[in-house]
Order: structure tokens, then sequence, then C-alpha cells
């Protein structure tokens, strides 16, 4: 298993977000996380990418345990919260330099995954600052695909996307995952989502249950 | 330590990523030469007419300096992880599974940089305001100590600013937990310039002995930053 999550808790703000989860995710898939606000599904993205820890239960993330290893999951996964990890003052170029300068990557994984997200020469040249959300979610998302993480955690990837770059989204998840990747996602577009989803997974009050 | 992509990245090539980026976005924002260094030119100059009277301007000159340094460190420290933390790029460098020190020193050299330019703008003020006079031997002792109090300084202020970053209340926060840590960096460097500038019958070699003592708080917070910064951050 990719993800196991047995009994768990994790507390945030002195708020048990998680209260005894458990579920589990199979190498390849590309899992739906559906559900409220606020019922504990952006914990369960952090919780699974090691930036939380654990307060009760067990949970392996890509074999390392949770409790023990938080920093070592930290290294194999890709996390695309809500926010985008991009410096407002440098440009899209500046930006993904950055990020695949501190990983190591090519500037041909770099010009891939741009072309993949249609991020054009033009806008590759402009400041973070100054795009449109959709275009910050692009940058964003190529940043992503540079790291070629084994475990992708994604919270709301089609948020402020445009028609276009949601279909470009859903083709490069799928591609993701024949190349061997797993998705874990979060959205409100169910529709969208149970197409491109192998399987979902409902979270309500921190407790996941099989959609 | 690998990364995601199982390819070992070197130290070095996180920390020179890290402080390139810091001083890319100072120079296209400019904050620092905007804001943070008319704000310690005011406070000189302020600090000049509230005590008018230049055997006095002379005397405390080297306190002035080091008290308008630091409260422009203040508004440095918070401008440097604020780029950080306004979309999520420290949540992303904490899971990018690079080595967390690298990015503590790449940002303390960035730190310490911007530093060294403010405080040559400031001592270059210290000498028109309040006519400081400057030997030789003084440059050097002078030269020395801005490179170890800022090293300090900078060390000091790139962890209590990574830890602060995620708080709430931070702005109020950092003055609140640095100041009483950077005291000995304070006294220190203005007894030593103090020593360079010959204030009230100061001599160079008096100043040696504070230099040391900055040395030292460098070096324990360099060491000791690098170590806790990751943890800090994380919690």
């Amino acid at each position: 298993m990719i993800v196991s999550f047995a009994d768990v808790v994790v507390v945030y703000d002195n708020f048990p977000a998680l209260a005894g989860a458990s579920f589990e995710v199979a190498s390849g898939e590309i899992v739906l996380l559906q559900g409220p606000n606020g019922a504990g599904k952006t914990t369960l993205l952090r919780a699974c990418a090691g930036l939380l820890p654990i307060a009760r239960g067990t949970a392996t993330v890509l074999g390392c345990d949770l409790s023990l290893e938080r920093y070592a999951v930290r290294a194999k996964v890709g996390l695309l919260g809500h926010a985008n990890g991009l410096f407002q003052d440098l440009t899209v170029a500046e930006n993904m330099a950055f990020w695949s300068r501190l990983i190591g990557a090519s500037d041909r994984d770099v010009e891939t995954a741009m072309q993949i997200m249609g991020l054009s020469d033009r806008l590759s040249a402009t400041r973070v600052a100054s795009l449109s959300a959709g275009q910050r979610r692009r940058c964003a998302l190529a940043t992503l695909i540079v790291r070629r993480a084994q475990l992708w955690l994604l919270d709301e990837p089609h948020a402020g996307l445009d028609s276009q770059g949601r279909d470009e989204l859903d083709k490069t998840l799928r591609s993701a995952r024949e190349a061997g990747a797993t998705v874990v996602f979060a959205s409100h577009e169910i529709d969208r989502a149970q197409n491109l989803a192998t399987r979902s997974l409902t979270v309500v009050g921190g407790v996941v249950t099989a959609s | 330590m690998k990364n995601i992509s199982g390819i070992k990245v070197a130290k070095g090539k996180v920390v020179s990523a890290v402080l390139l980026k810091d001083l890319r976005i100072e120079l296209r924002s400019r904050v620092v030469t905007n804001q943070v260094l008319p704000f310690a030119g005011l406070v000189m100059v302020m600090f000049a007419f509230a005590l008018d009277n230049d055997d006095v301007l002379e005397r405390v000159a080297g306190g002035l300096i080091w008290l308008a340094t630091l409260f422009s460190l203040f508004m440095i420290v918070q401008r440097s992880f604020a780029i950080d933390t306004a979309d999520g790029a420290l949540d992303s460098l904490r899971v990018a599974g690079i080595d967390l020190s690298a990015v503590f020193f790449g940002k303390a050299i960035a730190l310490a940089l911007k530093l060294i330019a403010l405080e040559i703008v400031l001592i270059c003020g210290a000498v028109l305001l309040y006519r400081v006079e400057l030997s030789a031997n003084g440059l050097v002792l002078l030269v020395t100590c801005v490179l170890c109090a800022t090293s300090g300084l900078a060390f000091v202020g790139t962890l209590y600013g990574g830890l602060t970053a995620g708080a709430k209340g931070r702005e109020t926060l950092l003055p609140l937990l640095l100041l009483p840590v950077v005291a000995p960096v304070l006294i220190a460097a203005t007894r030593a310039t103090e020593a360079a500038f010959g204030s009230g019958g100061a001599q160079t070699s008096e100043g040696w002995a504070w230099v040391g003592l900055l040395t030292v708080f460098a070096a324990v917070f360099g060491v000791g930053g690098s170590l806790a910064f990751g943890p800090l951050i994380d919690e």
C-alpha cells in the first residue's frame, strides 16, 4: 500500500481535525477526497505529506511510518495546498529555476513541465504577482511536475483554472498515474473529479469512509 | 539528503539557490533600499536632533549606528520571511526533501549582505552627521567588527525569523524575542565601534576583545541556528 492509515488522530489548534481516520490507497490509484468544508480533507493531505504530527493511531506513507519518519516521507511526496508555494516578486521562469535547482532537475524537465501546463515564453517572463489566479495555479502545478513525486497530494487542484487548464491538469494527472505515480486529491468539483478518480473517499468530521 | 527525485543535491547548491532568490527578490522589490534605509537614516537624524550636541553625538555615535541597525534588522527579517510565507513557499520548502540547514545559511547570508549595505550607509552617515574620525587602525577594527557583528545578527535574526514565521502576531513577537538575545551584540559592537572611532578617548586596541565576543556569538548562533532551524520552522 502507498498510504495506510489506521485509527489516526491528528490534533490541529487543539481540535481533533482527524478523529480516527482509517483508509488505504494502493499504488497507481487516483483517489478523490470529498466532503464539506472543515471536514478534515486538508489536514489529511498535510498529515500524509508529513507536515502534521500523528497524535494517535498508525500511519505509513510510501513505506515510512509517519510517527517515526515524518521527515523521510516529505522527500517522497509532492504537495500542492491551497497556496501555490510561489514567490510573487520572481517571474515564472525564475520560480521554476529555483525549485528545479533545489531538487536537481534538469532544464529539459523544466521546459517539459512548463509546456505541459501551457506556460508560454511570454508568461515565463512575467512576475507571478502579475498573473491571474489560474496562471499561478498552472505555475505551481508545473513545479510539482518537475519534482516527479511518487505520491501527489493535491488540495483543490482545479481551483482557479479555466476549462482548458482543468483538462490539461486531468491529462497530466492521468499521465503521472501511467508513469507510476499515485494521486490523492481533494475537490469540490464532484463531476469532474469523479471522472478523473479511480476511487472516492468521503471525509466528514475527521473520519474517512468509502464513497 | 536525497530529494524527491532520488537525486542528491549538494548543500552548497541549496544555499546559493536560496541566497540568490532572496537577493533577486530584494533587487526587484527594493524594500531595503526604499523603506528600511530611509527609516534607518531617519533614526540617525532624529537622534542628532534629540541630542543636539556635537560632543555627545561623537561619543555615542557607535551606539546609535548599532541601534539603528537593530531596528532595521527587525524589518529586514520580517520581510525576509514574509516572502516565504505569503504564498506557502515555506511549506513547499519543508516538503522539498532538502536540508533545511542549507536554507538557514542561504537566508542568513542574504540577510547579512543587506545589513552590511545598510551599515556602510549608516557609518558614512555617522561620519558626516556626528563628525566622528576614523584612523587606518580604526578602520580595520571597524570592518572586522561590522563583519562579526553582522554575522551574529544575521544568524540570530534568521533563526528567530524562522521561529516566528508561522506565529500569530509575529510582527510584535519578533522584536520581543530578538531584542534580549541580541543585547550582547549591541553592547560589544558599540564598544568596538567606539574604540574604532576613538570616542571618549578610547584606544583602538581596546576594541579587539569586543570583536572576540562578537565572533563567539556569531559562531554559537551559526552552529546552533543551523541545527535548530529545521525543527523550529516545523513547529
